[in-house]
């Protein structure tokens, strides 16, 4: 593909995509003039770029979109949703032609009958804006100008109120125009000396175009004029009526540099100025009429290029007027006094007070923005990984200084350094905008599909994030947001008769915080309904009735996440989620966000996204353990405990040989990252914790040593250690060695304190924490068979399980279930006790779940039946005397009644027996 | 074996065996380097090397090939290859010459080669004296071959 077409191609790609989200804004207020101006200069400039390419469906097409828009301009009042439903097919039909044309180079898309439908929309528009009553915005009558050479100059130009997002649009004019300036010069040369060069032609028409497009909008009209003239004179060339000469090519820089004056005037005072240039304009009407300046018998004698009489000469020095500022007289001044340079080269002093005045007032403007190749960027950031690495190398080994001239010039270099990683960062920041603009268009084309009423509103669009994130970030969000259009809201009728307004809203909010960038996605809509996500779990087997039966409403919903919900389509019918929710949280994982969802039902759903701000350098916790440095992510990081050596027999509790650390009361399961990665390294000394959090799950990472805080730089682990769950990169410490990053993630699976393996998930909460000076004990709670309450160590028990009564067998006399993969005997808490009332009756009749406490080691587990589990608390135990019945140890009075206590020594030998006799029968 | 340009080896000594890989895959040859262990990881990975800001996985051909231990005394070479999976360092017991040895020298290894060795060697070349082998380096580095180790260790 030619570079033309693909230039042409990219370019009108970009203008599509804008009006796309201008389309969506003026379906948000109708009535914003400024939101039409912005679509007739994108349809007008495409409408340049495909004549230029000959893509005549297309100039038709977008020429007839402009015709339309004129009419709107001058009657705001007509734009309704038919005519902004005339517009988006409009954008969707360029969009298909410039897919066309990528594809196959030619535009197969008939646009007959589209076409017809513009043509009469803007007759009748323009039929009914006869009467030149002009509205709020000038420009329209301006634009219409376009074409009127002949008009008289006004005397005073008047200053057009701009409101900011006018100024906004003003400020990209200038900018884009001094760019387009710019190459128009360097262009112009090089056409001189290849005059054929068809490429470069095209590229001046088309920066000229656009200038000129743009400045009738504004009613700069002497802008126009001029560029408007220069355009004939291209078009010329361009049709080979006239092939490049000197003479047209001076001209035509005349033109560039009477236009660069007169954009610096605009970004002054906001007029082109008073200044006419009508001698320029006579000289270019003459070179387009006759393709040279007749009667100007110095021409050819002249030296060439630049020696001519210059109409911009003229232009600038000729007609000074009152407006003119310092500036200007300075270098009239300064052509004055050195009059002979002058005369030698008029050319240059006829320019210079352009570029002096560029220099001078709209350096701002052109400085304020550069495009940058996003690789230049990319290695950017990827030299200041570089440089973060080294200064960490630095600072730490001067730490070891004593030298005050070195330590400073570290200081400094380390300060430096954060402010350029600041920098580069920033540069590599984009709002979130860019991600949502195309969104209330999507919302806008559901809704009606699906026959909803949806308004979107947006909170914080100007947070920014790094680009490669925003680029991440698109899809998932463009799911949730579609998701909650087509499932979450309600129709209009259902919504009235729950008491809801019939227009729903979908708000989509995003700010920083701690670090990180929070999207929330929230509809007013139905709510998800965790009975429903149940039901479906369950069927589909993601999880069992009994584990069903334990989890919150909350826990529920996240199912929606989990894979195995999502690809059901019935789920979608009934529940009204789940599709690709699992795609949506990998995408989000992927880069290291996380998701989470409240939802009422009723009352609406927020889907709640974090992301980082950037991926290539976090700040990160340094560990040791077992001689070796490891990094944490500081965004997984809750906090530090320390445990002294004394403190540590209770400190760290077990159930069933896993060990918890009571934290507030809640129970934290405990890790030993040496055991976790197979080290062989003892634990001794004061215990570490590191309290880490992944999705939802807590738990403490026990580590020799807790170094310090670093931000560290990711490098990828080669893909044979990628499988390494546990590692999540590796970098580059201080002192030049290599340390592996933890992943919370992924030592929380291995370590099984994760939600992969729900059964082991200790979150039982101590209901009263009594903190008190004995040495106490966290007790099982539970009611026996006639109603007595039992209690039992926990640390001796090994699981609390729920079972099926129908899952329940019968072994011989006992009665078994299968479980995890074993035959665990059950034995009724009445039967053990010889309690006498038999209870078989009473549970079968009263619940089909049995509760059960597990005892003993894997393998040779016995299973004790209770009727009800009521609590964990925490006690001081005095017993009371020797118990009067068998498999009691005592009874003691807990939260004030009396509690029998449970002799589990007695239990586990007494059952003992079942083990064997199963495994025998086995 | 079509008969073509000569092709240059570097060459280097493991136990008692001569190896050679072709010398443009040969980033750099360094002295030994400070490894960091990778917990977990296969047991021929011995590790990370920081090559200049470059995150290096030194693999162990010995282990690789299932041959005797390294003496603790013998301080291994780092041959660094770069390959499409990121730059590896291959620790070796020594570095021989450079050699050029032309293609139709080579004789596919003999069909009673056993394990790992049957898979990596790829050809062998009769020098005076001994035999060169060379070794497929794409599949020593891929995921597959290290993490079979760790299977079978």
């Amino acid at each position: 593909m030619p570079d033309v077409l693909l230039d042409f191609l990219s370019k009108s790609n970009d203008g599509l995509n804008q009006l796309d989200s201008e389309l969506a804004s003026l379906l948000d207020s109708p009535h914003d003039s400024q939101a039409l101006i912005h679509i007739m200069t994108m349809l007008h400039s495409l409408k340049a770029d495909a004549g230029l390419m000959e893509f005549s469906g297309m100039e038709t097409l977008a020429h007839a979109g402009e015709s339309v828009l004129h009419g709107l301009l001058a009657r705001i009042e007509a734009v309704n949703d038919d005519t902004i439903n005339l517009l988006i097919e409009l954008a969707d039909t360029l969009r298909g032609l410039t897919e066309r044309i990528a594809a196959s180079g030619a535009e197969d898309i008939n646009v007959s009958e589209l076409l017809e439908r513009l043509r009469s929309k803007a007759e009748i528009l323009m039929e009914a804006a006869t009467d030149p009553e002009t509205t709020a915005v000038a420009p329209s009558g301006a634009a219409e100008s376009a074409a009127i050479i002949e008009e008289e100059l006004p005397e005073d130009p008047v200053v057009m109120e701009l409101d900011d997002e006018m100024k906004e649009v003003l400020k990209d004019f200038l900018q884009e125009s001094y760019e387009n300036l710019d190459r128009v010069d360097s262009e112009l040369i090089e056409l001189e000396e290849q005059p054929d060069n068809r490429e470069l032609l095209s590229s001046i028409f088309r920066s000229m175009h656009t200038i000129k497009g743009t400045c009738g909008f504004f009613g700069f009209d002497r802008l126009e004029k001029v560029t408007h003239i220069g355009e004939n004179l291209l078009v010329k060339l361009r049709d080979g009526e006239y092939s490049m000469t000197e003479e047209i090519a001076t001209g035509l820089l005349a033109m560039v540099d009477a236009v660069r004056a007169m954009l610096s005037e605009i970004s002054d005072h906001g007029h082109d100025g008073r200044k006419l240039y009508s001698r320029l304009i006579d000289q270019l009407t003459e070179l387009k009429d006759h393709g040279e300046i007749k009667g100007g018998s110095t021409l050819h004698t002249a030296p060439p290029a630049v020696a001519k009489p210059l109409p911009v000469e003229t232009a600038v020095l000729d007609v000074p007027t009152g407006s003119d500022d310092s500036a200007n007289d300075a270098s009239a001044a300064e052509a004055a006094t050195t009059p002979s340079v002058a005369d030698k080269a008029p050319e240059s002093s006829g320019s210079k007070p352009a570029a002096v005045r560029e220099e001078k007032s709209s350096a701002g403007i052109v400085e304020a923005s550069i495009r940058v190749d996003v690789p230049v960027l990319d290695s950017l950031m990827n030299l200041v990984g570089e440089l973060v690495l080294a200064r960490n190398q630095i600072v730490e080994y001067v730490g070891a200084h004593e030298n005050t001239q070195v330590v400073a010039a570290a200081q400094r270099l380390n300060l430096i350094t954060s402010e350029l990683q600041e920098g580069v960062m920033q540069t590599r920041m984009q709002p979130i905008h860019s991600v949502w603009a195309k969104l209330p268009r999507v919302v806008r084309d559901l809704s009606r599909a699906c026959g909803k009423q949806i308004r979107v509103e947006m909170e914080g669009k100007s947070t920014e994030l790094d680009k490669s994130l925003i680029e991440a970030m698109k899809d998932p969000i463009t799911h949730l947001v579609r998701n909650s259009v087509d499932h979450g809201i309600e129709s209009p009728e259902q919504r009235l008769a729950a008491g809801k307004p019939a227009e729903g809203t979908l708000l989509l909010r995003a700010f920083h915080e701690g670090g990180q960038v929070h999207i929330e996605i929230s509809d007013d809509g139905g709510g998800i309904h965790p009975e429903r996500i149940k039901q479906k779990a369950i069927e589909n087997g993601v999880v069992t009735v009994e584990q069903a039966s334990r989890m919150s409403d909350q826990e529920i919903c996240k199912m929606i996440f989990l894979p195995g919900l999502s690809t059901a389509e019935a789920v979608t019918n009934i529940s009204g989620r789940g599709v690709g929710m699992d795609v949506v949280k990998t995408n989000i994982e992927k880069i290291s966000g996380a998701i989470d969802l409240d939802t009422e039902v009723g009352r609406g759903t927020v889907f709640k996204i974090r992301v980082p701000l950037t991926l290539a350098i976090v700040p990160a916790l340094i560990v040791s353990t077992g001689g070796q440095r490891f990094a944490i992510p500081q965004v997984n990081l809750i906090e530090l405990i320390r445990i002294d050596e004394e403190d540590q027999s209770h400190a760290i509790e077990f159930i069933h040989g896993c060990p918890v650390h009571r934290l507030r009361g809640q129970l934290l399961p405990i890790v030993y990252l040496n055991k976790e990665l197979m080290l062989d390294t003892p634990q001794e000394g004061a215990l570490n914790i590191v309290v880490l959090q992944a999705e939802k799950c807590r738990f403490g990472l026990v580590v020799d040593q807790i170094n310090d805080t670093q931000e560290i730089v990711v490098k990828p682990l080669t893909e044979a250690l990628k499988s390494i769950p546990v590692f999540a990169g590796a970098t580059i410490m201080g002192d030049g060695r290599v340390a592996l990053i933890l992943d919370t993630l992924g030592i929380g699976q291995r370590a099984r304190v994760m939600s992969d393996s729900p059964d082991r998930t200790v979150s039982l909460s101590v209901s009263s924490v009594a903190e008190k000076v004995g040495k106490s004990e966290t007790l099982l709670l539970v009611s026996t068979a006639s109603d007595g309450r039992l209690a039992i160590p926990l640390n001796r028990v090994a699981r609390l399980e729920q079972f099926e009564l129908e899952r329940t067998e019968r072994a011989g006399t006992t009665v078994v279930v299968q479980y995890r993969g074993q035959i665990l005997p059950l034995v009724q808490l009445s039967d053990f006790l010889h309690e006498r009332r038999a209870s078989h009756d009473e549970q079968d009749a009263d619940a089909s779940l049995i509760q059960v406490v597990v005892f003993g080691e894997e393998g040779s587990q016995v299973g004790l039946i209770v009727k009800e589990i009521i609590d964990v608390v925490d006690e001081v135990l005095h017993t009371r005397g020797k118990s009067s019945r068998d498999g009691v140890l005592g009874t003691a009075a807990i939260d004030g009644q009396v509690t029998e206590l449970l002799d589990v020594s007695a239990f586990i030998s007494t059952t003992s027996g079942l083990i064997s006799d199963l495994e025998e029968a086995a | 074996m079509s008969t073509s340009k000569p092709q240059t080896y570097c060459t280097f000594y493991l136990d008692r065996y001569y190896f050679g890989i072709e010398v443009e895959l040969v980033q750099e040859i360094i002295r030994f380097q400070e490894i960091t262990p990778v917990a977990l990881a296969p047991h021929v990975v011995k590790g990370l090397i920081n090559l200049r800001g470059q995150i290096v996985t030194a693999v162990d051909l010995r282990s690789l090939l299932e041959l005797p231990g390294r003496q603790p005394e013998d301080v291994p070479m780092n041959i660094v290859v770069k390959t499409p999976l990121g730059a590896f360092s291959l620790l070796v017991d020594r570095i021989g010459d450079v050699l050029e040895l032309s293609d139709d020298s080579f004789e596919a290894p003999p069909d009673n080669l056993d394990g790992m060795a049957r898979e990596l060697i790829q050809r062998a070349y009769k020098l005076d004296g001994s035999l060169l082998l060379t070794m497929a380096i794409e599949k020593v580095v891929s995921a597959d071959v290290l993490n079979r180790q760790k299977a079978a260790a």
